[in-house]
């Protein structure tokens, strides 16, 4: 029962959240990208992706607008460090759009090239555009492309 | 085995009730301890800004902000929660930015002029090296907040180390130019490493509360991580010299100043000023 009612209350909240893009890729809203931590009836959590990231005060600067406008100006914003934020919280739906957006999902394993989707991939720098991001490039179709590091 | 940098330090570099190393109570100590985390990474992030827009390529420059950006984060998260410890309504900005060369308490080595690329890189590896392995220490820290910066940033760190100690090992093992230019940036660096495992009063007693990291634990671990890459480099350590101490307590070298001129300026100059 608790549960349920409690669940009624938060959905909503977290209907509001999955509509707030992320600044730097807005094909992705903050809860596929997994900084969303918890919702409760009168708080959200969220967590940076990295230390120094500038996105995360435009994160919390947007989330507080989304929540004011639908209503929720009672819920307050905090910001948690610890657990901290891994590339493995990106949902499946995150890491699709990101494919389709032209940026390589975190891989473990064989890095595909979001233009042509072939393997044979190579990194040119492990720093990119910004600190999530990776810079490589697909020796099949030559393109260079963003790939998200697997953090 | 490569030799490593000389660590053992003169006894009465660390005497207790000097003018410059008073009593602390608790909350005193911790602040102080917060600021010698965060300006370290304050000083260096400004150091590696210092290069953008003239790094030897485009993708090097990129690695240099990046870097610069995670270490500004990190003085951040420090010094905002020094500022609260402090409790005299001071901010992360306001540490940063309203406090003169005598009350930062960064290691020497941060400070330190970009000079070459092969010195900024020099510096960057005896540095990411060293604080990979103290956030390592700080993850069981006691304070949540340097607990959880340090869980955060340790995977950061990781990537400055990697791409610090992959620039050592091409340089020194690249053209007789390069290899002359490590080999300067290293011999410059050498002498602030020790500084780096200085355990005066003050961190002896935040390692004893179980708040800050016991520096002589991974002094071996340290050891051995430079010599590793050095030799993979096939470069020789540079000779011992005279440690230089002194950061940590606000004794800084004039280069400190001319950061601060730089970094200051505008929030000096402008006080209202909003992004």
């Amino acid at each position: 029962m608790v549960a349920a009612a409690r669940l009624e209350e938060t959905a909503p909240i977290w209907a509001v959240l999955a509509e707030v893009a992320d600044p730097e890729i807005p094909v992705i809203s903050v809860v596929e990208l997994g900084i969303v931590r918890s919702v409760e009836p009168d708080r959200v959590v969220i967590t940076p992706t990295y230390t120094g990231c500038p996105a995360t005060r435009v994160i919390e600067r947007d989330v507080r607008a989304a929540l004011d406008a639908a209503g929720y100006r009672h819920v307050r914003i905090e910001t948690a460090l610890s657990p901290a934020w891994t590339t493995d919280w990106i949902s499946a739906e995150g890491r699709r759009k990101l494919h389709a957006y032209g940026i390589a999902p975190p891989a473990t394993q064989a890095v595909r090239c979001p233009q042509c989707g072939s393997a044979d991939t190579e990194e040119i720098s492990r720093f990119g555009s910004t600190p999530c991001k990776a810079l490589w490039r697909c020796r099949a179709c030559r393109e260079p492309f963003d790939l998200f590091k697997c953090h | 085995m490569a030799s490593t940098p000389p660590i053992d330090l003169p006894s009465h570099a660390t005497g207790a009730g000097a003018f410059d190393t008073p009593a602390l109570d608790e909350g005193s100590a911790l602040f102080e301890y917060l600021l010698r985390l965060g300006d370290d990474s304050l000083i260096l992030g400004q150091r590696l800004g210092e290069w953008c827009g003239h790094a030897p390529s485009v993708e090097v420059d990129l690695s240099l902000a990046n870097m610069a950006l995670d270490l500004i984060g990190q003085a951040t998260h420090f010094l905002d929660h020094a500022g609260k410890v402090e409790g005299k309504g001071r901010d992360g900005d306001a540490l940063a930015f309203h406090r003169d060369v005598l009350d930062y308490r960064n290691c020497l080595l941060v400070e330190q002029p970009n000079g070459d690329f092969a010195r900024t890189m020099a510096r960057q590896f005896l540095f990411s090296t060293w604080q990979k392995l103290l956030f390592r220490h700080l993850l069981g820290s006691t304070d949540e907040l340097i607990a959880g910066v340090a869980e955060k940033a340790v995977k950061e760190v990781t990537y400055h180390q990697e791409l610090a100690s992959e620039w050592v090992i091409r340089l020194g093992d690249g053209t007789d130019e390069s290899r002359r230019r490590i080999g300067d940036g290293l011999a410059w660096n050498w002498r602030f490493v020790p500084e780096l495992f200085e355990m005066d009063d003050l961190a002896a007693a935040m390692a004893g509360r179980g708040i800050g990291a016991d520096l002589a634990a991974f002094r071996a671990d340290y050891d051995a991580r430079i010599g590793a890459v050095l030799a993979e480099a096939t470069l020789e350590p540079p000779a011992d010299q005279r440690p230089i101490l002194g950061g940590r307590r606000g004794h800084h070298s004039e280069h400190l100043g001319h950061i601060l001129c730089t970094l200051q300026f505008l929030p000096r100059t402008y006080p209202d000023a909003k992004w």
